[in-house]
């Protein structure tokens, strides 16, 4: 090749940060891809649900609608649980790793909190996944959002595991941020869903 | 009807000495909707047509206008203003002829779906089809169960009259298709739907199943005899009667075989104890040219071969093997013969 | 501005040479067999992608030379329903999830997206190997279902209650479904890693008004990805949850509905296809802009067009579905957005005639296969509007014409430009140019073998033959067209042959390529053939739409990266501008582990419930694996000077 090219002009970038919070990260917005995957799922089940209501005159067919008291009892965990994830979401950018910690903590506890409760739902169904349609639609909605939770809960519990260690710094705090959105929008789901499984089969 | 299309391509197949191709073509319809649908196809296809002719013309003048024959890389052309004009209104202008072009096509398309669709006059014979994996059962509704027509896979329509299909399905989806007559409809289990078709000249046309079904969706055809009215109704009152007393002694010993085989566990034979509707009903079982969904003729010896091994002409029928004793088994053919 | 020179990157300069064997030694992957699996360069990946995507070509139309022979002569007992069932159902299952997508939208964009956009790696490096191996993952099931006699056999869209489990007993529909997740979690994957890749790791620069469209459209086709997959992996979730657990969802007997199936399947199914066309037309854009020697005309229309079928591509799904009785009002609503979808692809076809037409045409490879391209997309496109039309369909639908159509259109609108693509990477991806001569025997011999065979079959459905039919009687006629249907495929065969040779010689006694045989635009253009591991010596910044022909030599370029570690450069989204620096992973064995883990569970599903608990613990330890962090954490060290 010929001589060497002369380079006046440079673009120095040394100053740059090497961690961005919020909707600069790349995981965020990874992330955000990620929840739009899942919310056209949750859509499409939504419609579902809808489509095969239309094929069928009563609703739900031959079943009592859910019981109440645990599918309330977790949206109430649910609209509670917003708290320590706006904190972890808050604190991290501000590098306050004990808040993080702290938030983590009371997170994860409310995660567990709703996957139990989770397990006597399923029971309070007042019908089994195999009698029609109907009910395996049911199922259906909890069971995929049963595994966010849960996906969501094993997240919450790395983090947090994470933050007893020195490394929960840069990076890292960037991820316990993010996964509050995750969080937020498995509440968001999750009310959704209870409002399909306990409203639209009482007021429909 | 599209004369110049229909000659062109006759041509283009005659020539390839490709014959006979009309027996289940849309290209050769026999009735007014499947007519109605050759029009618009041929109207799309000459259009089409050419669009085609301006695209290649297009680039190939492109092409042969710019084409430099070196193999190095020639230095990127400056940017020039008016050709970039030129271009912009060309680009616009096909893209002006192109929305023309399929607001046509969708105008003369709804238009056709109309005509195609809309059912035009009264008192219309009614035949609900029911497919199964792989035949079709074929009943003429009526209230009085006695009066209700019931056969397979040979479907008697009269001519001249409008005729509606009320669809539904037994096992899978299927999806019933005349081409020389109209366009296809599924039968979908859990839905029942109805279409019609109305046919001017008499004679036998083929039809098939057209949606996959299984193993032997490729032996799933059909066929409609369309007859003048007097014709049809004659078949209709034979088809009403129960099964013909077998007059010889060995179709006597043949309906005895078949009622102590398993036949009976899957036929109809009305007028004998033979009650089940697992395999078509073969009350007049001899008034039919094919058997098997078109898949044999009804002669003594296709008969035979059916009924001792179905499974080799027709891999994963529902009709099990019979390995009956050869004067058995030629008595059953007698027997059935005999149900005109 | 005559042909650009490389600009970047001259390894003869001392101080150069010696970044670069920085770089080097930072950005090297891992050697051996281990390493092989810990491999997250993108240029590897995308080359395992294009070439496991390849073979699953050449397996696929395998099963098309014995569709082909079976169906040569009426009656022909070559192979019975049951084989046959599978060996359609495995042509169109490998040739479209196996074959198209992981080509035209995976292998191509993971090898060329990070290089036309400055970056030193792609985004998510190990999110994109873990897709690689879970696609190879979804192959092996569904090919090792088919050599033991559990192949599908309901046919690639699978529709219920034929796939259920009353009349699917066993296996085989099982595999299928499971297939489907694997190659979609994949390629969820992957257009996750492009659209960041693109919205994040542009060069500075860069901004949406002057990327490249190949960019443009791979954006586009990777949020139609990330719409359109999850509906089939509902369809076949609730399939296989239907005949594994006993749900009713499409039995109608318990208040199911077998239309909810293939209203969901089609609203996948349909931006499927522009998914596979999409990235066709990226790569005829960018050929036809190289040898036209001029920038390409119409470069808004085009971008407005490729978002405009993103968009329209989800509402036409029901076109597929025209003979089961819907209303006639909506009908026509879907005959009307099929027709609208013809208008943006029109542009493009008019900007590429206006492009060839006002610049000086060079007809190398790459764009020999273009015309190719031209010829038979337009063909099936034409076609397709056919079939938009609801009567007309009602005919055709489920015949050897819309046989021909999508032939027309798949091989038209992914194999052309796949060629394209490959002739005109080649020398980018291996150094070397692939020979002309042995090309041109390739394009002759399977452009004429692919229309005998495919424009034949738009006679055969006319004339009433159905597809998927193991056989026909020689009562319907159609044995003659069905011989010289099937006599295609001797040329393309051949062509196919000649393929293979050409690459097997070219690799070794090809001519060699230099950093820019062709002249192009494009930013990967700018280093040497093949790319070094971290692409760019200095991270470049662009001035136009077409770096290499528009900038000046003296264009800066990106200093203050490490070159000590892994550091990338994340820009904004819109206007590109520097905004803070990432750290690449690095090479990890554990994608490869947890795609080992994930498989397991899902084929193990198939077979046991068991398999979803022992195989959940599995999967999470090998995703903390992969996810903890390793190694000192990135402390800030001072920028080593350039
Ligand atoms: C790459 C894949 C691809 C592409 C790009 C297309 C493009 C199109 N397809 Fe196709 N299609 C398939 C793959 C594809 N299709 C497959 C795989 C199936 C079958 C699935 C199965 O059943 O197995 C199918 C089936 C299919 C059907 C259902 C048929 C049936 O089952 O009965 C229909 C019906 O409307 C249809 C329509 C169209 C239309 C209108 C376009 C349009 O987008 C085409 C637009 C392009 C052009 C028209 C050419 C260029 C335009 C111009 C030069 C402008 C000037 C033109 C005019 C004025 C007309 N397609
Ligand atoms: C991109 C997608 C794609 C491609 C490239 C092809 C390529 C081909 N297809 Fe395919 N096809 C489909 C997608 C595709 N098909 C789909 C989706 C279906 C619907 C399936 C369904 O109904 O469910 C279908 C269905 C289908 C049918 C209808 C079957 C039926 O309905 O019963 C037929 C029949 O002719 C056919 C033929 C062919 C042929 C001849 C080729 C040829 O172009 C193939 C050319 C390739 C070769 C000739 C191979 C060459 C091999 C070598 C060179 C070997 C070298 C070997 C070693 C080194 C080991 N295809
Ligand atoms: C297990 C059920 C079963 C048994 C037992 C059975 N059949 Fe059938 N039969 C069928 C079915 C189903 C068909 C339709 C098959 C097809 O066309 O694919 C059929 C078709 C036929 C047909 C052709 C009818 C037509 O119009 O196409 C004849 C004739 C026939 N069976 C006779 C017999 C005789 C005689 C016996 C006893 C020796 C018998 N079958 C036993 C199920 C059965
Ligand atoms: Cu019935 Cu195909
Ligand atoms: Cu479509």
């Amino acid at each position: 090749m010929n001589a060497p090219v002369r380079r006046r002009l440079t673009l120095d970038v040394s100053d740059l940060p090497g961690v961005a919070f919020g909707h600069r990260n790349t995981t965020w917005l990874a992330n955000v891809f990620f929840m739009v995957i899942e919310a056209m799922m949750f859509a499409l089940m939504f419609a579902t649900y809808f489509y095969l209501r239309t094929r069928s005159t009563d609703w739900p067919p031959g079943h009592l609608p859910p019981a109440l008291q645990y599918g309330m009892a977790n949206a109430v965990i649910f609209l509670v649980s917003v708290v320590p994830a706006w904190t972890v979401r808050k604190r991290a950018p501000e590098g306050d790793r004990r808040a993080v910690k702290n938030g983590l903590l009371v997170l994860t506890a409310f995660a567990v909190a709703a996957t139990i409760l989770r397990i006597f739902e399923f029971s309070t169904l007042n019908c089994r996944w195999s009698d029609d349609a109907y009910s395996s639609t049911v199922w259906v909605l909890i069971g995929m959002h049963s595994g966010h939770l849960v996906t969501e809960l094993i997240e919450t519990v790395v983090l947090l595991a994470i933050s007893f260690t020195p490394k929960m710094e840069g990076t890292r705090l960037a991820d316990a941020a993010i996964n509050s959105d995750y969080w937020y929008f498995v509440v968001i789901t999750g009310l959704i869903v209870d409002g399909l499984i306990y409203g639209t089969t009482r007021f429909l | 009807m599209n004369v110049v299309g229909n000659s062109a391509l006759h041509m283009l197949l005659a020539q390839a000495a490709v014959l006979h191709l009309d027996r289940h073509s849309i290209l050769h319809p026999a009735a007014p909707q499947a007519g109605h649908i050759e029009w618009l196809y041929w109207f799309i296809f000459w259009i089409l047509l050419a669009v085609f002719v301006l695209m290649i013309g297009a680039f190939s003048r492109a092409a042969g206008k710019t084409r430099v024959a070196v193999s190095h890389p020639l230095p990127v052309m400056e940017k020039d203003e008016i050709a970039d004009r030129r271009a912009g209104w060309g680009v616009g202008l096909a893209t002006g002829i192109t929305v023309i072009t399929l607001f046509v096509v969708l105008v003369f398309s709804v238009i056709t779906g109309k005509r195609v669709e809309g059912l035009t006059s009264k008192d219309p014979v009614t035949i609900q089809i029911t497919g199964h994996q792989w035949w079709w059962e074929v009943t003429y509704p009526n209230p009085q169960a006695d009066q209700t027509v019931t056969t397979a896979n040979e479907i008697h329509v009269p001519v001249g009259t409008p005729v509606v299909v009320l669809t539904s399905s037994k096992d899978v989806i299927h999806s019933f298709w005349a081409p020389n007559i109209t366009g296809k409809r599924d039968l979908l289990p859990g839905y029942s739907s109805a279409f019609w078709f109305e046919i001017e000249k008499p004679g036998i046309y083929h039809g098939q199943c057209a949606e996959f079904c299984g193993l032997q969706h490729a032996h799933m055809g059909f066929s409609i005899v369309a007859e003048p009215v007097d014709e049809f109704k004659a078949w209709e009152q034979q088809q009403l009667k129960i099964a013909a007393e077998p007059s010889t002694s060995e179709a006597v010993r043949g309906r005895e075989v078949f009622l102590t085989h398993a036949c009976l566990m899957c036929h109809t034979i009305r007028g004998t104890d033979a009650g089940s509707r697992l395999g078509p009903d073969l009350t007049h079982v001899a008034s039919r040219n094919m058997i098997a969904a078109e898949t044999l003729p009804n002669t003594a010896g296709a008969l035979a071969g059916w009924i001792v091994d179905p499974q080799r002409i027709k891999p994963g029928t529902a009709m099990s093997p019979n390995p009956l004793a050869p004067d058995d088994l030629q008595a059953v053919v007698a027997y059935l013969q005999s149900l005109h | 501005m005559a042909v650009a020179e490389p600009i970047l990157g001259n390894d003869q300069d001392t101080g150069q040479s010696v970044l670069a064997h920085r770089l080097a030694r930072t950005w090297r992957q891992p050697r051996g067999l281990w390493g092989w699996f810990s491999n997250t360069h993108h240029t590897d990946i995308g080359i395992r992608f294009m070439v496991t995507a390849f073979i699953f070509l050449l397996l696929g139309g395998i099963l098309a030379v014995l569709i082909r022979l079976q169906l040569v002569r009426p009656e022909n007992s070559l192979i019975g329903p049951d084989l046959y069932n599978q060996v359609f159902t495995m042509h169109g299952s490998t040739m479209i999830f196996l074959f198209a997508v992981p080509m035209m939208f995976q292998g191509f964009g993971v090898y060329v997206v990070p290089l036309m956009c400055g970056a030193r790696n792609i985004a998510f490096p190990r999110l994109n190997a873990f897709s690689y191996y879970l696609y190879v993952g979804g192959a092996l099931v569904l090919w090792g279902g088919f050599l033991t006699n559990t192949g599908p056999d309901v046919g690639w869209f699978a529709y219920v209650p034929l796939s259920g489990p009353a009349y699917s007993p066993g296996h085989r529909a099982d595999i299928w479904s499971q297939m489907i997740t694997f190659t979609e979690v994949s390629a969820l994957g992957v257009a996750i890693c492009i659209a960041t890749t693109i919205l994040r790791y542009r060069a500075p620069g860069m901004t949406l008004n002057r990327m490249p469209i190949l960019l443009w459209e791979k954006l586009v086709i990777s949020l139609a990805v990330i719409f359109a997959m999850p509906a089939v992996m509902i369809a076949s979730g609730l399939l296989l949850l239907d005949r594994l657990v006993g749900t009713h969802f499409f039995n109608p007997a318990e208040g199911g509905d077998v239309l909810l199936y293939q209203h969901l399947f089609w609203f996948f199914g349909h931006p499927e296809v522009y998914i596979i066309f999409l990235p066709g037309a990226a790569i005829v854009s960018t050929v036809v802009e190289c040898f036209s020697r001029r920038r390409i005309f119409g470069y808004t229309p085009i971008v407005v067009s490729v978002v405009a079928t993103g968009f329209l591509g989800f509402s036409v799904w029901v076109h597929h579905m025209f003979a089961t009785g819907l209303p006639q009002l909506s009908e026509s609503f879907f005959t009307a957005a099929s027709l609208m979808i013809v208008i943006p692809t029109g542009v493009q076809f008019f900007c590429w005639v206006a492009t060839i037409w006002h610049g000086r045409l060079q007809l190398r490879l790459p764009m020999l296969w273009c015309f190719g391209f031209f010829f038979v997309f337009l063909i099936g496109g034409l076609s397709g509007v056919m079939l938009a039309s609801v009567p007309v369909d009602l005919q055709v639908h489920d015949t050897y014409f819309v046989v021909a159509h999508f032939h027309y259109v798949l091989i038209g609108g992914a194999l052309f430009p796949m060629f394209a693509g490959i002739y005109f990477w080649f020398p980018k991806m291996t150094g070397r140019i692939a020979d002309t001569t042995l090309g041109k025997w390739h394009f002759w011999l399977f452009f004429i073998g692919f229309n005998i065979t495919f424009f034949t079959l738009h006679f055969l459905g006319l004339h009433g033959m159905p597809r998927r039919v193991y056989t026909y009687g020689p009562d319907m006629h159609w044995h003659g067209l069905n011989a010289v249907a099937s006599s295609g495929v001797v040329f393309m065969t051949a062509g196919l042959l000649v393929f293979l040779v050409n690459v097997f010689r070219s690799l070794r006694t090809g001519e060699t390529a230099g950093n820019n045989p062709w002249g192009d635009a494009g930013l990967e253009w700018s280093m040497s053939s093949p790319p070094p591991p971290y692409n760019f010596l200095h991270v470049p910044t662009v001035g136009g739409r077409d770096p290499l022909w528009d900038d000046p030599p003296d264009q800066p370029v990106v200093v203050g990266l490490r070159d000590d570690i892994r550091e990338t450069l994340v820009t904004h989204s819109l206007d590109a501008d520097p905004q803070h620096k990432d750290e690449d992973p690095g090479p990890s064995i554990w994608p490869f582990l947890a795609s080992v883990a994930v498989s397991a569970a899902f084929v193990g599903s198939i077979f046991t419930p068991w398999a979803v608990p022992i195989g959940a613990p599995l999967v999470i330890v090998t995703l903390v694996g992969w996810l903890w962090p390793h190694g000192p954490s990135p402390t800030p060290r001072p920028a080593e000077e350039v």
